[in-house]
C-alpha cells in the first residue's frame, strides 16, 4: 500500500520497473493464488474420502476389527490405525511451522546463525514426517492394506500420498534455501525468498491439520 | 513479418536479445510472442477440429452412413469435442489474454513471462501428444466427459476372455493432465498480472471489460482444473492399479467421476464463454461509438456468473436420479444463472441503442455473437427444468445447444477479436469485403447446421450414435446439416485467404485505426517490444477517449522509440526445457502398466524437471 501511496503522490516518481498495483510483491501473491487452487486440489481428495467412508467391501479398515483377504483367505484382521505414532508426526510437522516462522526472522533480521539453526530444524522436522510416513504405509501394507485392497486404502492412501509428495517438495524447496544460506546468498533483503517457501510450508501443514482429525480420528 | 519495424531500430537497442530466427521464438518470453505461438498453435488445432466434425457430418449425411465404422466415428466425436475445447477455444482466448492483457492494463509484460513460455509449450507438447494417439491407432474414444465406467474399465489383469482395453483412454487421461498443468500455470500468471501490473490509477473498476471476464476465467481455471486432476488421478489408478474409485464390484461409484467431471466441467463452460464476452464489450461500445453501458452491472454479472457457475454442475446430471432435492436445488441455481447473463445481454442491447454504428466486420461478429448466444441461453434455460431436460438428455437438442453457446458465442466472439485486433497484432487490416464474405457464410452456415440439431433432437434422434435407420425423418435435416457444415468450413477458408492476403500486402494499420478506448491503442501497431516505454497515467475506463478528447478529437500517431533503459526480461530456453521435462514424466505414465522399463522414463523425465527448474530458478530473470 505505501508503494501505491508513493505513486499516487505523483507520475515521475515511480520505479517503473518494481511497479506494482497493491505494492504487494508478485512472487508472493502467485503463491497465494497456488495455494487458493491447491486448496480445491485437497478439498477433492478429501471429500472423496468422506465419500467413501464405511463404503469398503472387504477389511482391512481404519478403526475397526473386520474380514480381510490375507493370503488367499478370508479371515479376521484388525484395525489398521495407530493414533499414537501418527499424533506425534503431526506434532512434529506444526512445530515445524514454528521454527520455519523463526527461520524467517532469523533471515529477515540478518541473523545468520539462527536462519540456519531454526531451517535446519524445519528440514529435519518435514523429513521425520516423510519418514513416518513411509514408515506407515509400508506397515499397513504388510498388514494387508495394498493400494487397491478396497475404497478406505485406495482414497487413505491417494490422500495422504499426494500430501506426503507436497511435504517432500517442500523439503526440497526448504533445502535449497538452506543450502543458498549455508552459502551466504540469503541476506535481509533476499529474504522474501524464503518467505515464499515458508508460505507454502505453512500450507501444507494446514492440509495436514485438516486431515489428520478428518483421516485419523473421526470414527 | 511483425518484426521488421523491430530491425530497423536494432542498433538502438540497449541489450542485444536476436529479433528474428527460430531461436529467438523458441527463447522467447515475450508475451506479444508467446500470444501470436498461441494463436497459430490453437488455429491449426481448430482446423483439426473441424475436420473431425466435416467427417462426423458426412458420417450422417444420410441414413446407414458407411463412411467410418462405430469404432472410427466415437474417435471421432471425442476428440472433435476434446480438440475444441481444450485446444482451440481455451488457447485462442489464450492468445488474446497473453496479447492484450498486459497492453489494456498498461503493463510492460505478464507477471511471470517465463512461465508464461512455459504455459504454451507444455500446451503445444499436450497438445501433439494427446494427437498422436490417431498415429499409434489408438485415439481416445469415451466422450470429452470420460465417463465412468466406460472408461474406468481396468486394464489389469486382462484374460484372453477379457483382454486388456487399449491405450485410447490412457491418451486422454494423460493429455489432459498434461494440458491442465499448461492452464493453471497460465492462470495464476494472468490473475497476478491482472491484480499486481495494472498501471498507475487503473482501479480495478477502470479495468476494460475483457480484463475483467479474463480475470474472472483466471479465477474459474485455478478452482475448477485441480479437481478434474484429481479425477483423472482416480481414473488412472482405476484402469492401471485395479483400485475402485469408479467401479461398482469394489463398492465405487460411478456417478462419483461425473459429480468430479462436472464440478470442473461447468465452470469449464463459462472459461469458455467469458473472453467472447469480454471481447463483445471491447467491440460493440468502439463500433458504436457509446461507452459500455452499465459498466458495474457487467463487471458483478460476470463475477456472478463465474460464482454461481460452481453450484450449478449437477444439471449435467438429472438422468442419473439425483432424487427429488438435488434435483430442485440444481434446477434453481441454473435458472438463476439466466439473470446476471441477461442482464449482460440487455446492457450489451443498450451498449449499441441510439448509437453510431459502424458495420465492421468485427462489429457484425459480436453483434451475432449476442444474438446467437441468446438462442443457446434459451435452449439452456430450458434444460434447467429437470424433467424437461429427461427428455433432451442424450438428444441432438443438447448438441444444438451448446453449439449455439460456444460456436454462437465463443466462436462467434473469438473471430470478432480476430478482426478487431488483428491490426494492433500485425499493423495490418484485414480485408473488409472478405471479411463481410466470411461473416455472412459463417453466420449462415452456423445456423444451417445447429438450428436444424434443434428439431432432430425433439424428434429424438440420439447423440453419439453413428448411423440413424432410414424411415425415421432424420435425413432431410440431416443433409442440410452437412451441407450447413460445409458452408463454415468454406468460410474459414476464406478467412484463411484473408490472413494470407493481409500478410503479403502493406503495413497499413495505424496505431488506433478504430478510435478504440482502451490503452492498446495508444501505441504503435504492432508495438514495439516493451509496450509503454512510459507507464501510462489511467483515469478513467475509457483512458484513450479522454486523451483523444483532450486532443480535440485528433491524436498523431505515436513515435517509435529506443527504449533506451527499459529492462525487458532476458530470453529463456529453460521454459521449454522444463515443458519437455513436464511431457516425459506424464507420458511415460501411459505405459505404467509395463514394469519396470517405463518407470526408468518416468524417472528420467522427473530428473529432467528438476535440473531444468533449478537452472530456470537461477538464471537471471533480467
Amino acid at each position: 500500500m505505501a508503494q501505491a501511496a508513493t505513486a499516487s503522490a505523483g507520475h515521475g516518481e515511480i520505479d517503473e520497473h518494481h511497479w506494482t498495483s497493491t505494492g504487494l510483491d508478485t512472487r508472493k501473491l502467485a503463491i497465494w493464488g497456488f495455494i487458493g487452487s491447491e486448496c480445491l486440489f485437497f478439498a477433492s481428495l478429501i471429500a472423496t474420502y468422506l465419500v467413501y467412508r464405511g463404503k469398503s467391501l472387504v477389511g482391512p479398515l481404519p478403526h475397526t476389527e473386520s474380514q480381510c483377504m490375507m493370503h488367499g483367505k478370508m479371515q479376521a484382521c484388525e484395525a489398521i490405525f495407530e493414533i499414537p505414532l501418527v499424533t506425534f508426526g503431526t506434532a512434529v510437522l506444526l512445530f515445524s511451522s514454528l521454527f520455519v516462522v523463526l527461520a524467517l526472522y532469523g533471515a529477515q533480521k540478518g541473523d545468520r546463525k539462527m536462519l540456519i539453526t531454526w531451517l535446519s530444524a524445519t528440514v529435519l522436522c518435514g523429513l521425520f514426517f516423510v519418514g513416518m510416513q513411509v514408515y506407515e504405509f509400508y506397515h499397513f501394507f504388510h498388514k494387508g492394506l495394498g493400494y487397491s485392497t478396497n475404497l478406505f486404502s485406495s482414497t487413505f492412501y491417494t490422500l495422504t500420498g499426494f500430501h506426503g509428495s507436497h511435504v517432500t517438495l517442500g523439503v526440497i524447496w526448504l533445502s535449497t534455501m538452506l543450502v543458498l544460506a549455508l552459502r551466504g546468498k540469503l541476506p535481509p533483503e533476499k529474504a522474501l525468498n524464503l518467505e515464499l517457501a515458508a508460505l507454502y510450508w505453512h500450507f501444507v501443514d494446514v492440509v495436514w491439520i485438516v486431515i489428520f482429525p478428518v483421516v485419523y480420528l473421526m470414527r | 513479418m511483425a518484426t521488421s519495424v523491430l530491425e530497423h531500430r536494432a542498433p538502438a537497442m540497449p541489450h542485444a536479445h536476436p529479433k528474428t530466427g527460430l531461436w529467438s521464438w523458441i527463447t522467447t518470453v515475450d508475451h506479444k510472442r508467446i500470444g501470436i505461438l498461441y494463436g497459430a498453435t490453437a488455429f491449426l488445432f481448430f482446423l483439426l477440429g473441424g475436420l473431425e466434425a466435416l467427417i462426423i457430418r458426412l458420417q450422417l449425411t444420410g441414413p446407414n452412413g458407411k463412411l467410418v465404422d462405430p469404432d472410427t466415428y466415437n474417435a471421432l466425436f471425442t476428440m472433435h469435442g476434446t480438440t475444441m475445447i481444450f485446444l482451440g477455444v481455451m488457447p485462442l482466448s489464450a492468445m488474446f489474454f497473453n496479447y492484450f492483457i498486459p497492453l489494456q492494463i498498461g503493463a510492460r509484460d505478464v507477471a511471470f513471462p517465463r512461465l508464461n513460455a512455459f504455459s504454451y509449450w507444455v500446451f503445444l507438447l499436450g497438445g501433439i501428444f494427446i494427437n498422436i494417439s490417431f498415429l499409434v491407432g489408438a485415439p481416445p474414444d469415451g466422450g470429452w466427459f470420460g465417463y465412468a465406467n466406460l472408461t474406468s474399465s481396468r486394464v489389469i489383469p486382462s484374460t484372453a476372455a477379457a483382454p486388456a482395453p487399449g491405450l485410447n483412454i490412457d491418451f486422454w487421461v494423460i493429455g489432459l493432465q498434461i494440458l491442465g498443468i499448461a492452464s493453471i500455470a497460465a492462470a495464476l500468471n494472468f490473475f497476478v498480472t491482472i491484480v499486481n501490473l495494472r498501471a498507475p490509477g487503473m482501479k480495478m473498476l477502470r479495468m476494460p471489460m475483457f480484463v475483467w471476464m479474463s480475470f474472472v476465467v483466471q479465477v474459474l481455471l485455478l478452482l475448477a482444473f485441480p479437481v478434474i486432476t484429481v479425477a483423472l488421478i482416480y481414473l488412472m489408478m482405476d484402469r492401471n492399479f485395479g483400485t475402485s474409485f469408479f467401479m461398482p464390484d469394489g463398492g465405487g461409484d460411478p456417478i462419483m467421476w461425473q459429480h468430479l467431471f462436472w464440478i470442473f466441467g461447468h465452470p469449464e463452460v463459462y472459461i469458455l464463454i467469458l473472453p467472447a464476452f469480454g471481447i463483445a464489450s471491447e467491440i460493440l461500445p468502439v463500433f458504436s461509438r457509446k461507452p459500455l453501458f452499465g459498466y458495474t452491472a457487467m463487471v458483478f454479472s460476470g463475477i456472478f456468473i463465474g460464482f454461481v457457475g460452481f453450484g450449478v454442475w449437477s444439471h449435467h446430471m438429472f438422468a442419473t436420479g439425483m432424487g427429488p432435492f438435488a434435483d430442485t436445488f440444481f434446477s434453481l441455481a441454473t435458472m438463476v444463472i439466466a439473470l446476471p447473463t441477461g442482464v449482460k445481454i440487455f446492457n450489451w442491447i443498450g451498449t449499441i441503442w441510439g448509437g453510431s454504428l459502424r458495420y465492421t466486420t468485427a462489429m457484425m461478429m459480436a453483434i451475432a455473437m449476442v444474438a446467437l448466444f441468446v438462442i443457446g441461453g434459451l435452449s439452456g434455460v430450458m434444460h434447467s427444468s429437470a424433467p424437461a431436460d429427461l427428455q433432451q438428455t442424450d438428444t441432438y437438442f443438447i448438441v444444438a445447444h451448446f453449439h449455439y453457446v460456444l460456436f454462437g458465442g465463443a466462436i462467434f466472439g473469438l473471430t470478432a477479436g480476430a478482426y478487431y485486433w488483428w491490426p494492433k497484432m500485425f499493423g495490418r487490416l484485414l480485408d473488409e469485403k472478405l471479411g463481410k464474405a466470411h461473416f455472412w457464410l459463417m453466420f449462415l452456415g452456423m445456423n444451417a447446421t445447429f438450428f436444424p440439431m434443434h428439431i432432430l433432437g425433439l424428434n429424438g434422434m440420439p447423440r453419439r450414435v453413428y448411423s440413424y435407420p432410414e424411415g425415421l425423418n432424420f435425413e432431410f435435416w440431416n443433409l442440410i446439416e452437412t451441407v450447413g457444415a460445409f458452408v463454415l468450413a468454406f468460410s474459414f477458408l476464406i478467412f484463411l485467404v484473408n490472413i494470407i492476403k493481409t500478410w503479403m500486402g502493406p503495413r497499413n494499420a495505424p496505431a488506433d485505426p478504430w478510435h478504440g478506448a482502451t490503452l492498446e491503442w495508444a501505441i504503435p501497431s504492432p508495438p514495439q517490444e516493451f509496450n509503454f516505454p512510459k507507464l501510462p497515467q489511467v483515469g478513467s475506463s475509457v483512458p484513450q477517449w479522454d486523451a483523444r478528447r483532450a486532443a480535440g478529437g485528433h491524436l498523431p500517431e505515436p513515435a517509435l522509440v529506443s527504449g533506451e533503459g527499459i529492462h525487458m526480461p532476458n530470453p529463456s530456453f529453460w521454459p521449454l526445457m522444463a515443458a519437455i521435462g513436464v511431457n516425459l514424466t506424464l507420458g511415460s505414465l501411459l505405459f505404467i502398466r509395463q514394469l519396470p522399463y517405463w518407470y526408468g522414463l518416468t524417472l528420467f523425465g522427473a530428473a529432467w524437471l528438476f535440473v531444468s527448474v533449478y537452472k530456470w530458478a537461477f538464471e537471471p530473470a533480467h
